[in-house]
């Protein structure tokens, strides 16, 4: 079984700072994998570097059976190959409506002209109102979602991402703000998700972690410092120099 | 909280709003279309040329302004929608006025020329009628040869073609080059305004082909209707402009109404994250670019004939900026908004500068309007964009939000993220 | 040419002779004086002088010339100009002026009347051109024999400015008795332009010719470019021919058109006139009955072809003559070659071409230095106009479209401070400091009153401060009025540093280069080694993180904004004092300013100087290439930059990383 993300020797650096230090990863395809480490470690410049935000100085980074290469690709056509992306801070468009935001993400054809003549048929608007039974959000496809609470907003985040149908989910912190009964519910998501695709969550979170029960890459000053199961990685030493013991 | 109760009333409104719903059954887009009409059609049966009393030159501003509400619906499509801040729309809406100029001014001195040779004893022959109009078109700049540029101004269908093509090509080019590289905010707009006063510049040459910082002029003596009186030509052309103003109104508000706009106005608010969506940012912005290039060239097109000159200062970067201070009083991120700020500002500017306002006597000085109307036009916008960012059209939302609370009606404009 | 000065010199002997007549009627006839020593010279030679030869005169004028009496030289100048007589009755040299029939009669040295006599009584003494060549020679000499030199300086820039073969000789002798070495050295300056145009020896001009290469004074220049002087020859081609040839001419290429090439034949008579169009059609008009030419309806001549066809026919009919036809014409020009051909001879024409080459070569270099002068005058410019925008939009992020309104409140400040102080330097030297107080507290007014509430909404800030500037523009069109206000310069600066003919820097350019490395390395010291520098940068890359270590942020983003329009109104005063004070003078350097800090990178000091560095080279580079024409220098100058962005998008100083999205 190949890998469907391999990240290999990656480094990259930002006025003399390296933050991605020969950084190599890989990830399966069905596979619910947990990115923890303390700030600065680089976690959200691997997340940048898989999704064509930065390029990285050297390494490879390779997608897919077909091992295409993503250092040349736009953000765009990365995200068209299947990566989407939850960012930290809940970004959705406010300006505009639940069902807006989620019918923008749904997986449709993206060039222009087809954006244009696009109709909204029963099939799409069913598969809305599927993903909005999904994040809880029926009673509000309608609302301006900047009206939404900061707990909705994550939410309404995770259905899009749920809405473009990637192979590759990267989340980042999803339980940031959430009460414990949504945690759960997030949790229980992610899991039924990774069933079918790979999902990569970035978390500070411990216990939300613990009930991922997933493998957990443990990243420090940009490079891997440990990997394996939670309870693994809790008791390796490093790791608790590092990030657990302070 | 995982899942909200879901009020089952809403959940019904919800269903019948998710509907596709066409842009002409928007009320704005009824609304204003109706008043559009209406407007037209009682100027153009109180216009002189129908006995009535409106003057031709009231008629001519009033069409005139048509066409600056036009470009202003472009401009809002881009800026309003898109989020890009072109200080470059006026260039385009100066070459539209100049292709269609060009055949003007081409086809009326062909007119006179060969009226001229009428009477010579040896009928013309083609080289002496170019070599002619030559002299009579760029003898101001002291040329004589009818420059390469001109090839197509003997034929109205292709300049018009012109009038389409040359923004449109422009925009291209510069839309192109610049969304390529990722310039955005204000380096985008001071892109955008270097792009204008290059352009403005290169004309100002008399060797530019284009008769320098004279410009063309005589350009409200239309080719072939000589005979027809200039109150009915102004009533023509104010229809015509009433028209482009409202299919140009009707291709914006359908092109927003979609999810094209939902991607333009996303793009706007944050343009990285639809990036990640999978959305080719660029080509988006391109479009909505080019597209509006195209509309501002025919908006030119149809108002330097109203006006009879379009000279390189028409060009410089201060229209365009004016341009965004219609918009932005009209309020953006509606298509009524800049329609109101145009025919607003535009007006009210034609009515202080035009010396019919009334002086203000404060005793130890005289407010001449002539001289302070830019001063308050200046002041009022720094306070528009202060306290109501929203313009003017934001009235709108006080008469009509209370109503609709709960709907998804008209967007509030936001401003870009940075 | 010559009646000129004999008209001038009328005057005052006209003057002359009215003063004598009132002398003679009050006071009556008065005894002669005797000949004064200069005199009787021309006593002793009258007889050479009154035969006015050529061959013989030598002796006399040398008589004069070598006298060592100072009258000599106005003698000599007086008989040269033909206002010597002599009369009959004593034979004594007299000046004379026409009084009805008769002449009156004065001393030619002290002017005292010496009666009337009749015109037949005097005869005048008329030297020929070739005498008066000597004596112009002969005079030269004198005054470059003068004790004083400032005298001798002058009479070589007299031969300087109408050089004649006859100076020669008198020049090379005086270059050996001269003492002073810098009038030896014009001297012998002088000599060698004469050799290179008069001297008879070829080897002496070329030796000449060759002296000057490398010299950049204009004046050798104009020696030397008439040597080149070519006209346009033709022969045929079988035809042998020795001239010195500069170059063959090709009809029909090099600016050379058929045409002219055939219009020359006709001239020289070496091939019959061709019938123009103008001509043609005249002949066609004439031959016009009843609405048709040799049988074809006028309604169709309305093509080339058809009136070319139609003169065939009436030259057929023997109506007209016949006319060459293009294809004729070329085949006659084909017979013969146009030559541009040298006037001199081709060892001078060599020399010329050779020394002219290494002059080209020297004031290249000094044209591409003066170029760099000129580029890096301009770069200072707009590193001044941009230097505050670039603090502002920079360091801030904040677009202030009232930056030029700032640089133009500046240079009205100027204005008014000349108003009150008339001395120039006083003035400046007050308003630099005033203006940057007025400008600052704008510049805190707008930003406590404007751009505060809009931080982090950067084009509305745009927006809102180009209302500002509309404002701000019209408010000083209504108090200062449409016309360019004078803000003027102090005397010291009104000069220019004169290196060569080629290269010269104006003292205000080079005032304005000073002023700009203050500013920036004041600027430095303030960013880099300052506690408000400090601060400042601490706000700018974390405006929170600044906030929670007791920074406060409003108060430097106050200050930086007030420094950045204070600044803008130095640089207005600066800007004022060579560029017309008129309400867009800012306006006009906005966009510019813009450039450079976009094509710099934003919010480096040193990205602004190299923005500006470049713009200001590039601008002065483009205009090189096209001289005529400054509006296509800046139109191909925006488009560079355009282009530019496109590679560099973030300029040529790029901040990296974090702080590159802040």
């Amino acid at each position: 079984m190949s890998a469907l993300l391999e990240v290999a020797g990656v480094s990259v650096s930002f006025d003399g700072f390296r933050a991605i230090n020969n950084l190599s990863f890989e990830i399966e395809e069905a596979e619910l994998r947990a990115i923890i480490g303390p700030n600065g470690a680089g976690k959200t410049t691997f997340m940048d570097i898989v999704t064509g935000k930065t390029r990285p100085n050297v390494g490879k980074v390779t997608w897919g059976p077909n091992n295409i290469s993503l250092l040349k690709r736009s953000e765009a056509e990365i995200a068209r190959l299947g990566i989407g992306r939850k960012f930290q801070r809940p970004t959705v468009f406010e300006d505009q409506s639940v069902f807006d935001n989620l019918l923008m993400a749904l997986k449709k054809p993206r060039n222009p002209f087809a954006a244009m003549l696009y109709r909204r048929d029963e099939d799409d608007i069913a598969r809305i109102r599927a993903l909005a039974e999904e994040i809880g959000l029926t009673g509000a496809l309608m609302r301006r979602s900047g009206e939404l609470s900061h707990g909705q907003k994550q939410w309404l985040e995770i259905g899009m991402l749920l809405a473009q149908d990637p192979k590759l989910l990267l989340v980042d912190e999803p339980a940031a703000g959430m009460t414990v009964g949504e945690r759960e519910h997030t949790t229980r998501l992610l899991r039924e998700t990774a069933r079918t695709r790979a999902v990569i969550v970035v978390e500070h979170d411990m216990e939300f972690v613990r009930q991922l029960g997933c493998r957990v890459t443990v990243l420090h000053e940009g490079s891997v410092l440990a990997e394996g199961s939670l309870d693994y990685v809790t008791n390796d030493a490093r790791v608790i120099d590092v990030y657990l013991g302070r | 909280m995982a899942t909200p109760p879901t009020n089952p009333t809403m959940s019904e409104r919800g269903r019948s709003l998710v509907r596709h719903r066409s842009f002409l059954a928007q009320p704005s887009t009824i609304v204003v279309m109706l008043l559009l009409i209406a407007f037209t059609v009682s100027i153009v049966s109180l216009s002189e040329a129908a006995g009535g009393d409106i003057s031709t030159s009231l008629v001519k501003t009033l069409g005139k302004t048509m066409c600056l509400c036009l470009i202003a619906v472009a401009m809002d499509l881009v800026w309003g929608y898109c989020g890009i801040l072109s200080l470059g729309h006026f260039a385009f809406f100066g070459l539209g006025g100049y292709m269609v100029g060009m055949w003007i001014m081409y086809a009326r001195t062909e007119a006179i020329v060969v009226e001229a040779a009428r009477n010579a004893p040896l009928p013309p022959t083609p080289q002496e009628i170019r070599d002619a109009i030559g002299t009579q078109i760029f003898g101001v700049v002291g040329g004589s040869d009818i420059p390469p540029i001109w090839a197509f101004a003997h034929s109205l269908p292709l300049q018009l073609i012109l009038v389409v093509l040359v923004p449109g090509l422009l925009a291209l080019v510069f839309g192109w080059l610049a969304f390529r590289s990722r310039v955005t905010g204000v380096y985008l707009s001071i892109l955008t305004q270097a792009m204008t006063l290059a352009l403005s510049l290169y004309l100002f040459q008399n060797d530019s082909g284009l008769r320098g910082n004279n410009g063309l002029s005589g350009l409200q003596n239309i080719p072939g209707f000589e005979e027809v009186p200039q109150s009915v030509v102004s009533v023509a052309f104010f229809v015509a402009s009433a028209v482009a103003l409202g299919a140009g109104y009707l291709l914006a508000a359908w092109i927003v109404s979609g999810k094209f706009g939902s991607v333009i106005r996303g793009i706007r608010d944050d343009e990285p994250r639809v990036r990640f969506l999978g959305y080719q940012v660029e080509h988006y912005k391109l479009f909505v670019f080019t597209l509006t290039a195209i509309i501002a060239g025919i908006a030119g097109a149809l108002y330097y004939p109203q006006a009879g000159i379009v000279n390189p200062a028409e060009i410089a970067p201060i229209a365009s900026i004016y341009l965004a201070v219609w918009v932005a009083i009209g309020g953006r991120g509606r298509l009524y908004g800049a329609i109101i700020g145009a025919a607003f500002v535009s007006l009210l500017s034609t009515w202080f500068t035009g010396g019919r306002a009334p002086d203000i006597h404060l005793g130890f000085y005289t407010i001449q309007w002539v001289d302070w109307w830019q001063v308050l036009l200046g002041v009022a916008f720094v306070l528009v964009t202060l306290f109501a960012p929203k313009g003017i059209g934001g009235l709108v939302d006080l008469l009509v939000r209370p109503k609709r609370q709960a709907s998804a009606g008209q967007p509030a404009p936001r401003e870009a993220a940075e | 040419m010559r009646k000129a000065p004999r008209l001038a010199g009328l005057a005052p002997a006209v003057l002359v002779a009215l003063a004598a007549l009132f002398w003679a009627a009050g006071v009556g006839a008065q005894s002669e004086a005797p000949p004064t020593p200069v005199e009787q010279i021309l006593l002793d030679n009258s007889e050479l002088i009154q035969k006015s030869s050529r061959r013989t005169i030598g002796p006399a004028i040398d008589a004069l010339a070598s006298s060592g009496l100072p009258e000599a030289a106005d003698v000599l100048r007086l008989w040269r100009e033909r206002e010597l007589y002599v009369r009959k009755s004593d034979g004594r040299f007299v000046r004379a002026a026409r009084k009805g029939s008769a002449y009156e009669l004065t001393n030619i040295i002290t002017g005292a009347p010496m009666g009337e006599a009749s015109r037949r009584d005097v005869d005048q003494i008329k030297p020929n051109s070739g005498i008066q060549a000597m004596i112009g020679a002969a005079l030269v000499a004198f005054q470059l024999n003068d004790p004083d030199p400032a005298v001798r300086l002058r009479a070589l820039q007299g031969i300087e400015r109408d050089p004649e073969a006859s100076h020669l000789t008198g020049l090379r002798a005086a270059i050996g008795r001269e003492s002073d070495p810098f009038v030896q050295e014009a001297m012998a300056r002088a000599e060698r332009r004469l050799t290179i145009q008069f001297d008879e020896d070829e080897a002496a001009r070329i030796a000449a010719i060759m002296s000057f290469a490398g010299d950049l004074d204009v004046s050798t220049r104009a020696t030397l470019n008439p040597l080149l002087a070519t006209h346009l020859a033709v022969r045929e081609k079988s035809a042998p021919s020795d001239a010195n040839v500069a170059r063959t001419l090709t009809p029909g290429s090099d600016g050379f058109s058929y045409q002219a090439a055939y219009e020359i034949l006709v001239n020289e008579g070496l091939a019959p006139k061709v019938i123009t169009a103008a001509a043609r059609d005249q002949a066609l008009i004439a031959a016009i009955d009843d609405g048709s030419v040799a049988g074809v309806k006028v309604a169709t001549l309305d093509t080339r072809e058809a009136r070319d066809a139609a003169y065939l026919r009436l030259a057929d009919e023997g109506k007209v003559p016949h006319t060459m036809t293009e294809d004729e014409q070329f085949a006659l020009l084909g017979n013969f070659i146009f030559e541009d051909v040298y006037s001199q001879s081709p060892a001078i024409t060599d020399a010329t071409n050779e020394t002219i080459d290494a002059i080209n070569m020297r004031v290249a270099m000094y044209e591409a230095a003066d170029l760099a002068l000129d580029g890096i005058s301009l770069a200072s410019i707009y590193f001044l106009a941009a230097i505050g925008l670039a603090i502002t939009f920079g360091v801030m992020g904040v677009i202030n479209m009232a930056h030029g309104e700032f640089i133009m409140m500046g240079a009205y400040t100027g204005y008014v401070i000349q108003l009150f102080i008339p001395d120039k330097t006083l003035s400046i030297i007050v308003a630099l400091p005033v203006a940057f107080a007025i400008t600052f507290a704008a510049g805190v007014a707008l930003e406590r009153l404007v751009i505060r509430w809009l931080y982090h909404r950067p084009l509305e800030t745009l927006l809102a401060t180009f209302g500002v500037s509309i404002a701000l523009q019209q408010l000083a069109k209504n108090i200062f009025g449409t016309q360019a206000r004078p803000l003027t310069s102090p005397d010291w600066l009104g000069g220019a540093l004169v290196i060569n003919d080629a290269l010269s820097i104006s003292y205000i350019r080079i005032a304005i280069f000073v002023l700009s490395v203050i500013f920036f390395l004041v600027l430095l010291f303030i960013l880099n080694k300052t506690r408000l520098g400090l601060e400042v940068r601490s706000v700018r890359q974390n405006p929170r993180m600044a906030a929670a270590m007791g920074i406060n942020p409003d108060r430097i983003n106050m200050l930086t904004f007030g420094l950045g329009s204070g600044i803008a109104g130095i640089a207005g005063v600066a800007i004022g004092l060579f560029a017309k004070v008129t309400s867009d003078l800012g306006a006009g350097y906005i966009v510019q300013s813009f450039m450079t800090v976009v094509v710099g990178g934003v919010g480096s000091i040193f990205g602004t100087l190299a923005g500006a560095t470049l713009i200001g080279f590039l601008q002065k580079g483009i205009e090189a290439l096209n001289p005529s024409n400054t509006l296509a220098a800046q139109t191909y100058m925006i488009i560079f930059i355009i282009i530019f962005i496109q590679f560099r998008p973030k300029g040529i100083f790029a901040l990296k990383g974090r702080a590159a999205e802040a």
